[in-house]
């Protein structure tokens, strides 16, 4: 490792800073963005329904590993924020008539304003108790969604239409693709920036020594809530995202569950590690589509015991879930990290 | 501004003005005061427990004091929060190192120029043109203080992988990223082999000389202190034993008989005799 260092110094710190630096890396991402544009093509409605479903649970868990991951406080409402976002932007379009591409951005910034009032908390609560006044937002918000019904329609849910732009409908799986593909790979350069600038510096000085960081100057109110309004900003992008795509949304869709489900993507795939978000979205999307794709065709073949499939399937579900987490405990991130370390490839190095 | 004008004329830099600190029953502190001039490197000595970290975190603003007060150049800084303290010209390290276990030594180091930095979330998210310039100034800075340090070798390694002395040394260099004007050490040497120890007091004294930098230094190592200090300030169960040169306070009756039985004792005899 320290020969790989030696060997591929860089003759100035400009260079040192580029997002992708070797050569191979480079090569490495312009292949996967072309292959982002190509695949999908080729793939079927099904398949693309999954990658979307991805590429939305990437914007939100990198929200939340921005939060919790990176800036150490912890969120039980991450699910409750995807919803603002889902709803306002529901409102926004269906309601008001606003575009959808204006509507987007909109329901980011209302949903970073909860996520902003939701975390002054975090100043004072730390740890478990953060946790159990985030828990309280989740459902203080999960309420409002069920009773204000003028803007949310409440139990019976509100219909969404899918996103338009100048004319042209993103209703298909394949164009919502290219829609949703855009977005996650802005986020993720964005997140990725952040990280290894300024603000990011003081996140992850809060979240290892929030004496010292104070110390150094660092404002830690501000940052806090900062953070908590970035991770808002992306729970509301993802949620409108996913508002637009199943096109009908009740708080159902926003439960504790979810806000769990998230945590479990960036704990899987690693907190404070972009790339863990990513893992982790991928992990928790796919696993439970693999297991029912599995225990289907099982109960084609055995269809007396249809119910006990079911039943499995979210036991296995769980099981695989503990299994990473004692056998990775630090995440799909730092096996990666490993695995390159031993490659000598660095296609993400920073 | 007349605070301004005031700090001009005269050469005092921080000023403790009867601090009184207590924990519950516990005073950590009683009517201390003192003066550190510009320039000087002060030393705060004194027992396990006798109140030396408990002034720093007075100074820095983590302890609000029950009584007196905390002047920096002329100004009263004691009901600043910290993260207003620091952009005054104050930094300081741990008696405990606290970096940022998460985070290389580069990182921890820019960290410590948080405060000259400018960049939000959003400039900072899209790292263009002046994100980007500033980046790349500060961390010119950054590698001058690794060069100073002799740091080049771990400058990409986690801290958390380094040894304890280079974990110090770092702390150091933290401090000094954020170009105080008053550098607060708290026992930078404790530890240390010999080594190490002669490194950093070749550090503090080439940070005081040619960086132009004041420095207070709480340390248990009394060859250091006597050997590098212009002036010493003893405390005792949070009282003022004695202040001034090496020389005088090592003579002081009431600093040789609260040191008598301490180990540091026979040090203090051999000296002053
Ligand atoms: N946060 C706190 N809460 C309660 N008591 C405290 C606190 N901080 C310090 N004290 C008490 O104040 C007294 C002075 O402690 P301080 O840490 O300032 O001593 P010190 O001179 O730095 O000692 P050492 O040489 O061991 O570092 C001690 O009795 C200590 O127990
Ligand atoms: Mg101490």
């Amino acid at each position: 490792m320290s020969a790989h260092i030696c060997g591929d110094y860089k003759t100035s710190y400009k260079e040192d800073m580029v997002l992708f630096q070797t050569k191979f890396s480079k090569f490495w991402i312009t292949a996967f963005l072309i292959a982002l544009c190509v695949v999908p093509i080729f793939l079927d409605n099904y398949t693309l329904y999954v990658c979307n479903m991805i590429g939305i649970a990437i914007i939100g868990a990198l929200g939340l590993n921005i939060l919790t991951g990176f800036t150490g406080q912890i969120s039980l409402g991450h699910g409750a924020f995807l919803g603002i976002g889902a709803y306002a932007s529901a409102y926004l379009v269906m309601d008001l008539g606003i575009p959808f591409f204006i509507a987007l951005p909109c329901a980011g910034l209302i949903t970073a304003m909860f996520g902003m009032v939701f975390g002054i908390p975090s100043l004072r609560l730390k740890g478990l108790y953060l946790a159990i006044a985030t828990l309280a937002a989740q459902f203080i918000i999960e309420y409002l969604m069920v009773h204000m019904e003028g803007i949310t329609n409440g139990v019976l849910g509100k219909m969404v239409d899918f996103p338009s732009f100048m004319g042209f409908s993103f209703d298909t799986d394949l164009k919502y693709f290219y829609l949703v593909a855009t977005i996650a790979v802005l986020a993720t350069m964005m997140a990725k920036n952040i990280v290894r600038t300024r603000s990011g510096r003081a996140f992850i000085a809060i979240r290892d020594q929030y004496i010292s960081a104070e110390v150094m100057g660092v404002n830690l109110f501000k940052y806090k809530l900062m953070a908590f309004a970035f991770s808002s900003f992306l729970a509301g992008i993802a949620g409108s995202l996913w508002a637009h795509y199943v096109t009908i949304i009740t708080p159902e869709h926003f439960t504790i569950g979810v806000s769990i489900q998230y945590l479990a993507m960036i704990i899987i795939g690693g907190m404070g590690h972009i790339i863990g978000s990513i893992f982790g979205a991928i992990f928790m999307v796919l696993l439970p589509e693999l297991l029912r794709v599995m225990s289907g065709s099982l109960s084609g073949h055995f269809p007396m015991i249809v119910n006990l499939f079911a039943a499995i399937k979210e036991g296995i579900f769980g099981l695989i879930i503990i299994g990473f987490l004692v056998y990775e405990p630090d995440g799909m991130a730092h096996r990666w990290q490993m695995i390159k370390a031993y490659w000598k490839l660095w296609p993400f190095s920073y | 501004m007349q605070a301004e004008n005031k700090a001009a004329e005269s050469p005092v830099l921080l000023e403790a003005e009867n601090i009184s600190l207590s924990f519950g029953g516990v005073n950590a502190l009683l009517s201390v005061g003192f003066k550190v001039e510009k320039g000087e490197i002060y030393s705060i000595i004194g027992p396990n427990g006798a109140g030396k970290s408990s002034m720093f975190n007075v100074i820095s603003g983590l302890y609000r004091p029950q009584h007196g007060r905390i002047l920096f150049k002329g100004r009263d800084i004691t009901p600043l929060p910290p993260y207003k303290i620091a952009p005054l010209g104050i930094a300081r390290s741990f008696q405990n190192v606290e970096l940022f276990k998460g985070m290389t030594v580069i990182d921890n180091l820019l960290l410590g120029r948080h405060i000259h930095m400018k960049a939000g979330l959003l400039s900072g998210g899209l790292f263009f043109g002046k994100a980007q310039k500033e980046e790349l100034h500060h961390r010119a800075v950054v590698e001058d203080i690794i060069d100073f340090l002799e740091i080049e070798h771990i400058r990409k390694k986690p801290v958390g992988m380094l040894s304890y002395g280079l974990q110090k040394r770092l702390e150091l260099g933290r401090a000094l990223a954020l170009e105080p004007e008053l550098l607060l050490l708290d026992e930078p040497m404790a530890g240390m082999n010999l080594e190490e120890t002669e490194d950093m007091a070749r550090f503090i004294l080439d940070i005081n000389q040619e960086r132009d930098t004041t420095v207070l230094l709480i340390e248990h190592d009394m060859g250091v202190v006597m050997d590098i200090s212009d002036k010493v300030t003893v405390l005792n169960f949070g009282q003022l034993l004695a202040s001034g040169t090496p020389q005088e306070v090592q003579e002081d009756p009431a600093v040789i008989s609260a040191y008598l039985g301490d180990e540091d004792s026979v040090f203090l005899a051999g000296r002053a005799g």
